[in-house]
């Protein structure tokens, strides 16, 4: 493993640099044939309303790929994350128009740990709200 | 209804081996947008000390999701699917996913709770290689959401 940062240059409240990840229905549909989820709440509006989603929904999976970008683009080799988990607290409504939506994500060291690995919080926002929860990343650096 | 507590403890037979392509790689990075070169140059990746090129952190979970279907769907557990949303997703990796793995997935019920009318279910699902070796550990948060008026 060759993360490009290393562990003697980060601090606790070392801040990532954030990112804006955008999604729309054409990135749901994407998704869903690259990931096999095919749950129709991701891309069918009369579904999804039908059972009682205010419009299509982003998978869980898509806004906890995006959000881990923070990290694997910082240390650059995504074979150095060791630990991510998060809590699925809000959906991300996405909007059959051109714009679609937006994911807004930040991380900040929140820990040193041991054998040069370090734990990541992250915060993922869309439309004001926060999506994810409990978003944690364990990563090795150098 | 309760889901039955019995089921707590209970592993599913290890699935049929998923073989990792490396087309498969680059189309679920595409799907998300991430254009890091380890997903998709073998090069690149062997610079970074990988023998080929490797799948982001979250895309096993096609994997053991398909293999957490023989929970889902047991119908001696009686879910009620339809009600299904996920609710904790985590994963612990001993390596990196790589193509030309060849992937079993172990399913095994950890919890059933049962809060508010709403059932959960927590399931494990360990993956190994063709050797035998662990690669990554998927813990699945499911929750089945009360029917409305129960």
């Amino acid at each position: 493993m060759t993360a490009k940062i290393s562990y003697d240059d980060v601090e606790v409240g070392t801040e990532l640099p954030a990112q804006t990840f955008g999604v729309t229905r054409a990135t749901l549909v994407r998704y869903a044939g690259a990931s096999g989820d095919f749950n129709p709440i991701h891309w069918n509006e009369k579904f999804a309303k039908e059972v009682g989603l205010p419009d299509v929904i982003a998978h869980g999976m898509f806004t906890m790929a995006e959000a881990v970008r923070v990290v694997t683009d910082w240390t650059g080799d995504p074979g150095a994350v060791v630990e991510y988990g998060v809590r699925f607290t809000k959906p991300v409504v996405v909007p059959n128009d051109d714009q679609g939506a937006t994911i807004e994500v930040s991380g900040k060291v929140a820990a040193k740990l041991d054998d040069n690995t370090v734990r990541v919080d992250l915060v993922a926002m869309s439309a004001g709200q926060k999506v994810l929860g409990m978003s944690r990343a364990v990563v090795r650096l150098a | 209804m309760a889901l039955d507590q019995s089921f707590v403890g209970r592993s599913y037979p290890p699935t049929e081996p998923y073989e990792v392509g490396r087309e498969k790689i680059r189309e679920f990075a595409e799907a998300v947008g991430d254009t890091n070169p380890a997903y998709t140059d073998p090069e690149a990746a062997k610079a970074l000390g990988h023998a080929d090129v490797i799948a982001p952190p979250t895309f096993v979970f096609t994997i053991t999701f398909k293999a957490a279907g023989q929970v889902v769907q047991d119908p001696q557990l009686g879910l009620d699917y339809s009600r299904v949303v996920h609710g904790d997703q985590k994963f612990v990796h001993r390596r990196p996913v790589r193509a030309g793995d060849r992937l079993t997935v172990t399913s095994t019920i950890e919890a059933i709770k049962s809060l508010a009318g709403n059932d959960i279910l927590d399931i494990r699902g360990e993956v190994h290689d063709e050797a035998g070796e662990h690669v990554v550990t998927a813990w699945t948060k499911l929750v089945s959401r009360a029917a409305e008026g129960a």
